[in-house]
């Protein structure tokens, strides 16, 4: 039957709610209020109260509610009295009001990637990677030889981890060769095996190389350590080309999916990915290179961390109700998190510039941040294929808006004719 | 030669744009809702020509289906919803005896929470119970209300909150008062692969497994699928699913062995309504069209065509429906969109990012000697 709620409205409605109430960030958590109560939700009043929830949701919240406000504590701040009184110190926040949208059996339309947390562990190690060998680029071409060393060896590494988490998550692994029968621009995975498959070995050598300085001076291996620098030389800028491809496909190869808050993301995420690779190549060279060596790595940090901030503001704001699971449940305290340890990490990195100690702190920082981030973005997605709201109220709305030859329907309450 | 500048969206003939030539004309499903009497003819006849697995034996509660959702393992399903509307504008079949709304909303909002061990991922995922509710045509909130505060209130109508997994026992319109009963309508609607125009699993298939018959139809080959899931994800209709004991992704073929030999596939062989129909995909065009206006004419406003239109986001489906509601009241999306429209859009962004990630490394070693 058609929804008979104005949703659209709705929504325009809430979006001036948020603008209205400035930098109070839209406060969220997992379960929901219902659809009928979903505008008097905003007063807080119901949404406590679980009594329009199946009794297993309402358990699961209030065991949730200790590590919600024990977080909450540490963010609040000034706001912290006002919502308590409205919350009833319980982890309920402001959020979107539930769309009113219909869906077979409530079941999603959209089957969830079946990707599992290697490949968003993939995502990091990829872009560790391509930071890496960035890093280890530059080091190599301005003299520093500890960020080279560090960058190098932790690029093949990252390579080595990304290779084994990729061909783990294939239902078939023993096929992982397939991958290599075709090269098509359409499937960001081919493109992307073909980019690793270029990377893999340069980063290889090129951290080959580096056991250059232990190889004795005579002899057949003498003779190998004298040949692998200017090997190492080449391989290391190949790699260097071919990184910041690596570190970038990954954006795509999620948002060219069906799954709604991964494709609608599509302009933002390129950018989140390259900023976290910068920021997680920044924090290698952070950790291992003494400060005299550092400069370029918090130069890169702060970069990286200025695009990974920005792209993962715009999804968290942009997208209308598609942001929602990337501010909600698991995915949202990922990025918030991620967030905090990228804001500590460039600050780190800039006020502790003459303290080792500092440096590696903060080169722990982003380079959690940026797992943190990549996780954040994963889980946000899936949560968003799960929930047939997400697929259902976006397209309702475009089908309305064309009908209507509006931009957003007025009054969604007669139904359409056929 | 060149691709066509519709190769990616836009109206398109799949075959020669795949690179067939003298491809023969392109097939299709057309199914025609209002005349599925639910049989699931077509789930059985599906399973014993394609040899797919048996796809679990339990009670979902979802009205009479228990198959749930298309999985690896269920190339067709046959959907169920009963609502409390009269089943057209014509005279109601049970004027004068009132019937019970069939499904409560409490049953729906149970059934959503059923699951099946279908052996595929994600295979059939829960829902919510509060949109499952809405689909009944029930307020939610006093639905699950009732349900979470007092789990042993009696039932109106059929299936109350004591939920067994299974429609109710009672004949309609007894045990409840005249002012409880409500029309009702039994939609049934078996689902398909829709071997759209523009296929976005093909597109996105990494090994080349997914391939564009002559026929322009999709099928994924089974030796050289890797299991890598993308097509799963890249989907818009949620039909291609992940076999958990092998690995890899399987759905309808539309019969690609059945056609080359010029039968009938399976599914539609077996229906005993032909309400699934097969035939080139421009003469069920044209028969659908007849069909909306004959029942627009017989007093069924709601009849509307579903991925018939070459104009829609993925360029028309090869398998397309006469529906009588809305397609998200079936599971289908209301403007699914092929995600690779977007694509050269996301190269463009991916280009610039990892631009701006090489100047930035440039920037951060010549920017300063500290």
């Amino acid at each position: 039957m058609t929804p008979p709620g104005p949703v659209g409205d709705r929504f325009r409605r809430f979006r001036e709610r948020l603008a209205a109430e400035g930098d109070d960030r839209p406060q969220v958590s997992d379960d929901r209020p219902s659809a009928t109560s979903g505008a008097a939700a905003m007063s807080g009043a119901e949404a406590t109260s679980g009594g329009d929830h199946p009794t297993d949701r309402g358990t699961a919240a209030s065991s949730r509610r200790g590590d919600l406000t024990a977080r909450r504590s540490t963010e609040a701040g000034g706001r912290q009295g006002r919502r308590r009184r409205r919350r009833g110190g319980g982890g309920e926040e402001l959020r979107v009001p539930e769309a009113e949208f219909t869906s077979y059996y409530g079941r999603p339309i959209l089957k969830a990637p079946v990707w599992k947390w290697d490949i968003a562990a993939y995502l990091f190690t990829g872009g560790l990677a391509a930071g890496s060998s960035l890093l280890a680029a530059g080091g190599q071409l301005t003299g520093r030889p500890a960020l080279r060393r560090a960058g190098r060896v932790t690029a093949l590494a990252a390579v080595s981890a990304s290779a084994v988490f990729l061909v783990k998550d294939l239902g078939r692994p023993t096929r992982f060769h397939h991958m290599l029968r075709v090269a098509k621009p359409t499937s960001p995975m081919s493109m992307g095996t073909w980019i690793l498959t270029a990377y893999g070995p340069a980063a290889g050598v090129a951290a080959i190389a580096e056991a250059a300085g232990v190889l004795p001076r005579h002899g057949l291996l003498g003779l190998a350590g004298r040949a692998l620098p200017p090997i190492g030389h080449a391989a290391g800028l190949l790699a260097a080309g071919t990184a910041p491809a690596l570190a970038t496909y990954t954006g795509v190869l999620l948002a060219d999916t069906a799954v709604p808050s991964w494709h609608e993301a599509y302009p933002e995420l390129p950018v989140i990915f390259a900023g976290s690779a910068l920021a997680s190549g920044a924090g290698v060279g952070l950790l291992a290179a003494p400060p005299a060596q550092a400069g370029p790595a918090r130069r890169m940090a702060v970069a990286g961390a200025a695009l990974e901030l920005y792209g993962a503001h715009r999804v968290e704001t942009r997208l209308g109700l598609l942001s929602e699971p990337y501010r909600l449940g698991r995915p949202g305290r990922l990025l918030r998190a991620g967030r905090l340890l990228t804001a500590g990490g460039v600050a780190g990195a800039l006020l502790g510039r003459r303290s080792r100690v500092v440096g590696a702190l903060s080169g722990t920082a982003l380079l959690a941040a940026s797992v943190l981030t990549r996780f954040g973005i994963f889980y946000g997605g899936v949560a968003s294929a799960r929930d047939p709201r997400y697929t259902v109220v976006p397209q309702r709305e475009r089908v309305e808006a064309r009908r209507t030859g509006m931009d957003l329907p007025s009054d969604r309450a007669v139904p359409p004719a056929v | 030669m060149l691709p066509d500048p519709n190769s990616l969206y836009g109206p398109l003939d799949p075959a020669p744009d795949a690179g067939y030539e003298n491809a023969p004309p392109r097939m299709g499903f057309f199914t025609d809702t209002s005349v599925c009497i639910g049989c699931k003819a077509c789930e059985v006849a599906c399973k014993e020509w394609n040899g797919v697995p048996e796809s679990g034996l339990d009670l979902l509660g979802m009205s009479y289906d228990n198959t749930g959702a298309l999985t690896a393992n269920s190339w067709r399903h046959v959907a169920f919803i009963e609502q409390p509307r009269p089943a057209g504008h014509r005279t109601p079949p049970f004027a004068g005896t009132p019937t019970d709304g069939s499904a409560s909303a409490a049953s729906a909002a149970a059934a959503a929470g059923t699951s099946e061990r279908t052996g595929t991922d994600p295979g059939v995922p829960t829902g919510t119970p509060s949109a499952a509710a809405r689909m009944a045509g029930g307020g939610p909130a006093d639905v699950l209300g009732a349900i979470a505060a007092d789990p042993t209130a009696a039932g109106r109508g059929g299936a109350g909150p004591q939920f067994l997994g299974m429609p109710g026992a009672q004949p309609p319109g007894r045990g409840t008062g005249v002012e409880e009963r409500t029309d009702f309508r039994w939609l049934m609607m078996s689902d398909v692969c829709k071997h759209c125009t523009h296929a976005a699993c093909l597109d996105v298939c990494p090994t080349g497994s997914l391939f564009r018959t002559e026929f322009g139809t999709v099928v994924v080959q089974e030796d050289i699928c890797n299991g890598c899931g993308y097509c799963i994800s890249a989907c818009p209709y949620g039909v291609i699913d992940q076999r958990k004991d092998d690995g890899r992704a399987w759905k309808c073929t539309l019969c690609y062995d059945r056609l080359g030999a010029g039968m009938t596939p399976a599914c539609a062989q077996a229906c005993p309504t032909e309400s699934i129909q097969y035939g080139p995909l421009d003469e069920l065009r044209e028969r659908a069209a007849a069909r909306v206006a004959t029942l627009h004419d017989r007093g069924v406003p709601e009849a509307r065509l579903y991925g018939h239109d070459p104009n829609d986001g993925v360029g028309g489906d090869g398998a397309f429906f006469l529906l009588l509601d809305e397609p998200e009241v079936y599971g289908l999306p209301p403007d699914p969109v092929v995600t690779t429209r977007d694509l050269p859009k996301m190269w463009k962004r991916a280009g610039l990012a990892a631009l701006a990630m090489a100047a930035a490394t440039v920037a951060a070693f010549v920017g300063g000697s500290s």
